[in-house]
Formats: C-alpha cells, structure tokens, sequence
C-alpha cells in the first residue's frame, strides 16, 4: 500500500467515523506504537536445530499439569495432540514440502509486542503481565471467545467439553519464571533449538546466527517485527518461508494497532459521544414539543 | 401536528394456533439449552477453536439486533429529524427492538463459556477501555433497558385504568408522571447507543488484519455496520407493519413509509458507492473479479442492495405496497448477508478448520425467534401498540368496527 493511499484511507476513515459521531476528534494523531518492556523476556525457537523429539511437548504438560491427551490408534494409546488444544499450550508439528523437504515447527503462544487477544478482552482476562508475558485470569474471564477470534496464530483454546469451561495457552510457564526458572519446553530441549532469554539477547542472538550462517536459514527473523513484533522469535531452514510453517505474513502492524487507533479516535475522552447526546437530546425536546407529545398523557 | 394518532390494544384471544405452535419450539429450545449447560458448548454445538463463534453470535446478536433496528430507524426520522408523521410506526418499532434486543441478550449469555462472571464487566474498575466488544457489552445492556422505558407508556396506559387494583393503578400514574418528565432524555439515549454499539459490532472485526477476508476488513466497517442497522432497521419497520396489517386485517401505513423509503434510497447508495470506492481505493477490486465463491457471496449482497434501491427510485414504484414490500425483504437479505459474511464466511481461520451449526443450535436460534413472535402476538393483543390508522378525532367511529 503506498503512502499515499493510505492517506486517504486515513482520511475516509476519520471521514466516517466523524459522520458516525460528528467529532474532530476523529482527526487525533494515532496511539504511539507498542513496544514490549525493557525486562521483556521471549523464546527463540531455531528450526534447523530441532530433532522433533517432542521433549518439550511432554515437559510442558508436566509444568502446566495438563492432562495427556488420548488417541488409540491400531488399538495402543497415546498421548497424541494434533493440534494446540485445550490439553495442549505446545506442540511439535513436522512440515513436508512438495520436493520432500521437512522442517519441524513449535507451536505455542507468540507473547505479542501488541497482543490482540488482550487488546480485545473485556476486562483484561488476557492482560500483558510482568516482562511481557501474556498471562491468564481465569477469574475474570466470561468465556466470550473473543481472544480465539482475534489471535492472529489461533493460540488460545477453549475447553469445549465442559460445563464450566477455560481458555487454555502457553504463558511462557509464568509461574516457573516469576520463580527465577525458565519454561519447560526451554529445560527440556537437548538440542537448545529453543531457548529462554532476554528479548533483546535473543533478537541479537538470531540475528547473529543469521549472519553466520546465511546459507543455512531463510533470511528473516520471524517476530522481529511481524505484527507488531513478538516475544517468541523463529528461524526457518533456507528455502523454507515461514508461511510454510503455519507463520502468517502479517505485516508489520498489529492488529490493535488499527482498532485501537480508530476507536480512539471516536471515543477519545467519551467528547464525541456526550456531544452527539447533547445535539440528540436537543433535537429530541424540540420534536417533543412540536409534535405535542409528552402532555396529557398522550405519548 | 395537527392531528394525534391512537394506538389501541388488537385484543381477540391470545391462545391461537400460532401461539401454541411457537410455544411448543421455545419449550424445546429451553429443553436443548438445559443440556447445552449441563455438557458445554463442544458437544451441543458446531464451534470449535478455529470457529469459536457460529450463529448465536453471527446471527441471533450481530443479524438479529440490527433486524431489530426499527426502533432507532424510525426514532431518528422521527425525533432527530423531528418528522412527526412517523410517528404511528414508533410503538411497534420500538416493540420488535425490545424483543430482539432482550434475545440477542440472552443468546450472548448462553454463549458465554463462563457466564458467572458476567458480573463483573460492569465494574468500572476492571474495564478494559481498549476492548470493542466492552463497549459493544455495556451499550447493547443500557439499550435494552432504555427500550423497555420507551415502550413502557403502552404498559401504563392500560394499567392506570385497572381501577380494580388500586396499588397497580397508582404506581401506573406515578411512573407515567415521571415518563412524560424525563422521556426526553431516554428517547435521545435510544438514538445515541445504537449509533454506538451498531457502529461497534462492525469494529470487532477491526482487529482481525489477517483473518477476515479483504472483501470484508476495511476501516470502513463500522461505517458500513452502522448504515446496514438503518437500513435493516427500517427494512424491519416495513416487514413487520405489511405483516400485522395482514395478520389483524388494518387499513396499511403506505404513505408514511413510502416517504421513509426515499429516504432510504440515499442510505442505500451511500452504502453501495462506500464499498466499491473503498475496494478501489485499495486496491482490491481484483477480489471481486475472481468470481470464486467469496466474490460470488460479495456480489450477492451488492445486487440485493442495488435491487431494493432501484426498486425504490421512483415514486410511483415506492407508492406500491407489493413493490415496498419487496425492497424491505431484499434490503434484510442483503444487510443480513452482509453481517453473516462478515462475521462466519469471510472469517477466515486457516486451513483444516471448518463450521457447521448443529441442529440443537439452530434449535435455540429458532427458539428465541418464536419466543419474539409469542411475545409480539400477547403485546399487541394486550397493549396499545399497533397505531389504529385514523386521526383521533375519528376514533369513535374507528372503535365501532371491530378489528379482531
Ligand atoms: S499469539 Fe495470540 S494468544 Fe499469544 S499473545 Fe499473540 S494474540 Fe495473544
Ligand atoms: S474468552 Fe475470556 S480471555 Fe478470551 S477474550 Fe473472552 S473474557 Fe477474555
């Protein structure tokens, strides 16, 4: 999209949001971008190193106390989650391309820079905790679903199979962290294809390896800045794009930054609003008049 | 003004087939709901982590408050654009809005995974000022009480003159005293928060960038959500009194709608030019170029909006009731499927996920609509709300006729 057009979609929306309101308000600047605190910590997940051992699928149940989650194939059980669900916050999918390469993939919360999930929760049941972590109370939560529809990477899971319900995902094992440890599935990795860190350590970190070896990755650090950036950073295996992995191309704005910046443009300080009340609440009185209503009873 | 009009109560027996029949289906709703509580929504219904939201939400709330609409439609030509002669369509308008505002409310409770805590988003404290559907929440909770006030004269008219139960009688009065006083400041509310929250369900889908389909997200979707609750709102306001005239055999109210129908035509064309200019703008006209099946569903909304505005373009065509009649259906269909697209077809998850409704979904769904249509039967029988077509001064003669 080019600059100019997008000053014109600007201009339409503030357009539209002023004829929806009637404010000049709609014309305040936008928010200033989001960024992740100095202390922010992340996870740096290198695809070329991971074994696909599922190390860290099992020790993160172990951390989170999830329970297994069950398939009976040719009649042996397993614990076998296809997918992120809600007995699962981290799993290990294996990507096979056209010309038979594979890559495996972690899957687990990003810890957005600018969380959509939060962004959109009602009363902050989904909050950007202490160093970044987008962390869970269950306490607060109405089970609207808002946060599933909202993440981009379809992270949050619902417990669909009961009555009393939660939403379920990766909080960077928050309660190991606070404590001075670090994630499970960071722990248990032999290879180190995932590692815990300072955000900023790990930015440097991938970036470094991707000098070093430029033959051997994709050349992008993913998270760095997609979607507003993320706290959980990824490298590909060269000739694998991101997208391959299940990554969506999302740009370098988040999600937020676009709703958020357009209802506060209408709803800055409530001003639109209590104006357009007013204007109504004139209008009104003036019809109720006119109109001969509101005496003797005659609606 | 010169001349007042009157509503009065259809009256005739409340228990007819109909009624019964739709009792029968709320009763098994209830029935679906219990179990829906019992095991959780996976086992009662078609959503699932990639569609967390099916037709409770895309439906009954998103469709149904703005088929709901009449009441802020009409309240705008008729209060802010101080055009009394609407006036008559005010009651039943507002009617149908309480209706489908108090069921679009309680479809959001039954879709809440942990409805217990829905206590808690009225505190002040914990809001989360960022969050759309917040404020979608408080305002569609302050409207559906601000729409039971407005209607409430229709209740104290009947029951100040229930001479029989003195207390009744008197609190009636009361309350009909303070109505006349403060009325003004909730018939003005009653414009200002569907403005609000209409506008806001389209900004839910703001945030989803990548996941609603670029035919669908623009920055103009609260614009667009905000035009299509006027323009089904009225398109309602139609529906409804071409079919109680039918049902209760009354003289119709064509003149008074087919000046709201020209009205109409300009929102219509607003509508239609901000779409297409927005697509161009940025462009992505390509998209609907492709004709797959999402430029197909896109196309379909479009035509039927063009449809009921060119239908609506002349006047000799807008004085037709047949012809009015099939521009308000179009316009529903076509505000509907807007709301549906935006909300379930061009919400787009990933690969792998996919969404049906399951029977005891749409069980509820349809549940909740008869419950509206019982409710609306024992209202309009019971309370002055349908407006009784002639001046006030005529009335005498009108009473003489009977009108079942
Ligand atoms: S990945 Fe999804 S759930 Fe995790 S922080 Fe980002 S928006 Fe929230
Ligand atoms: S389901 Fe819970 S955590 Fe998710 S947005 Fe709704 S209230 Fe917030």
């Amino acid at each position: 999209m080019s600059p100019t057009r997008r000053s014109v979609l600007k201009g339409i929306a503030s357009a539209a949001a002023l004829a929806a309101t009637g404010s000049p308000e709609a014309f305040a600047g936008p928010l200033p971008k989001k960024t992740s605190p100095s202390d922010a910590v992340g996870l740096l997940y290198d695809a070329t190193r991971c074994i696909g051992c599922q190390a860290c699928v099992v020790k993160c149940k172990e951390a989170n106390g999830m329970p297994p989650d069950t398939g009976t194939p040719r009649g042996a059980m397993y614990d076998a989650p296809d997918d992120l669900n809600s007995k699962t916050k981290n799993i290990i999918k294996l990507y096979k391309g056209e010309d038979g390469r594979t890559s495996f993939m972690k899957a687990q919360c990003m810890h957005c820079v600018d969380p959509a999930c939060a962004s959109v929760c009602m009363i902050s049941a989904l909050y950007k905790g202490p160093r970044g972590i987008v962390a869970y109370d269950p306490g607060k939560c109405v089970g609207c679903r808002y946060c599933q529809t909202a993440c981009p990477f379809n992270v949050p899971k619902y417990e669909w199979n009961t009555a009393f319900p939660k939403i379920v995902k990766c909080e960077m094992c928050r309660h190991l962290v606070e404590k001075g440890g670090i994630p499970a599935c960071a722990a248990a990795c032999p290879r180190e294809a995932v590692i815990f860190g300072g955000l900023e350590t790990l930015r440097a970190d991938a970036k470094g390896r991707l000098a070093g070896e430029p033959k051997r990755y994709f050349p992008k650090v993913y998270g760095e800045t997609d979607g507003g950036g993320t706290q959980v950073l990824y490298l590909s295996a060269a000739g694998i794009p991101f997208e391959k992995l299940g990554l969506p191309d999302l740009g370098n704005e988040s999600g937020p930054a676009l709703s958020e910046n357009l209802s506060h443009a209408v709803y800055q300080g409530f001003i639109a609003p209590i104006a357009l009340y007013a204007v109504l609440g004139f209008a009104v009185y003036r019809s109720w008049r006119s109109q001969g209503l509101g005496k003797g009873g005659e609606e | 003004m010169s001349h007042k009009h009157e509503a009065a109560a259809v009256g005739g027996p409340i228990l007819t087939r109909t009624f019964i029949a739709c009792l029968a289906v709320f009763a098994l709703s209830i029935a679906v709901l219990a179990w829906r509580f019992v095991v959780g929504l996976g086992p009662t219904t078609g959503m699932n982590d990639g569609y967390p939201w099916g037709i409770w939400i895309a439906f009954d709330v998103v469709t149904g408050t703005a088929l709901a609409c009449g009441g802020f439609s009409v309240a705008i030509l008729c209060y802010a654009f101080n055009e009394g002669k609407y006036h008559p369509l005010i009651r039943p308008a507002v009617l149908t809005s309480a209706l489908g505002y108090s069921l679009a409310g309680a479809s959001v409770i039954v879709d809440l995974g942990r409805y217990w805590n829905v206590w808690k988003i009225p505190l002040i404290w914990n809001w989360n000022r960022n969050s759309v559907l917040l404020e979608v929440a408080v305002c569609i909770m302050t409207y559906v009480v601000v729409l039971w006030i407005e209607l409430s004269p229709a209740f104290v008219e009947v029951w100040e003159k229930q001479e029989k139960y003195p207390l009744l009688c008197r609190a009636a009065r009361r309350v009909h005293g303070w109505l006349n006083r403060y009325l003004v400041a909730i018939l003005a509310l009653g414009i200002l928060l569907p403005t609000m929250h209409q506008s806001s369900l389209g900004s839910l889908m703001l945030v989803m960038t990548s996941k609603l389909h670029k035919l669908w997200h623009t920055p103009l979707l609260p614009f667009l959500f905000l035009a299509t609750a006027v323009l089904m709102g009225y398109a309602a306001v139609i529906f409804e009194s071409a079919l109680a005239d039918e049902v209760f055999d009354r003289p119709r109210e064509t003149k008074i709608l087919a000046s709201m129908s020209s009205v109409m035509v300009g929102v219509l064309f607003v509508f239609l030019g901000a779409r297409v200019i927005d697509l161009a703008l940025r462009g992505r006209l390509g998209l609907v170029a492709r004709l797959d099946f999402y430029s197909g569903m896109f196309l379909l909304e479009m035509a039927l909006f063009l449809a009921a505005a060119i239908l609506l373009l002349s006047r000799k065509r807008r004085d037709n009731p047949g012809v009015e009649l099939i521009s308000a259906i179009l316009m529903m269909l076509g505000g509907s499927l807007y709301r549906f697209d935006t909300f379930l077809v061009g919400f787009l998850p990933g690969p792998g996920w996919s969404y049906f409704p399951t029977i005891p979904e749409m069980t509820v769904t349809i549940g909740f609509v008869a419950f509206e249509v019982l409710a609306y039967l024992f209202i309009v029988k019971t309370f002055p709300i349908l407006h009784t077509g002639v001046p006030s001064h005529a009335l005498g003669m009108a009473a003489a006729k009977p009108s079942d």
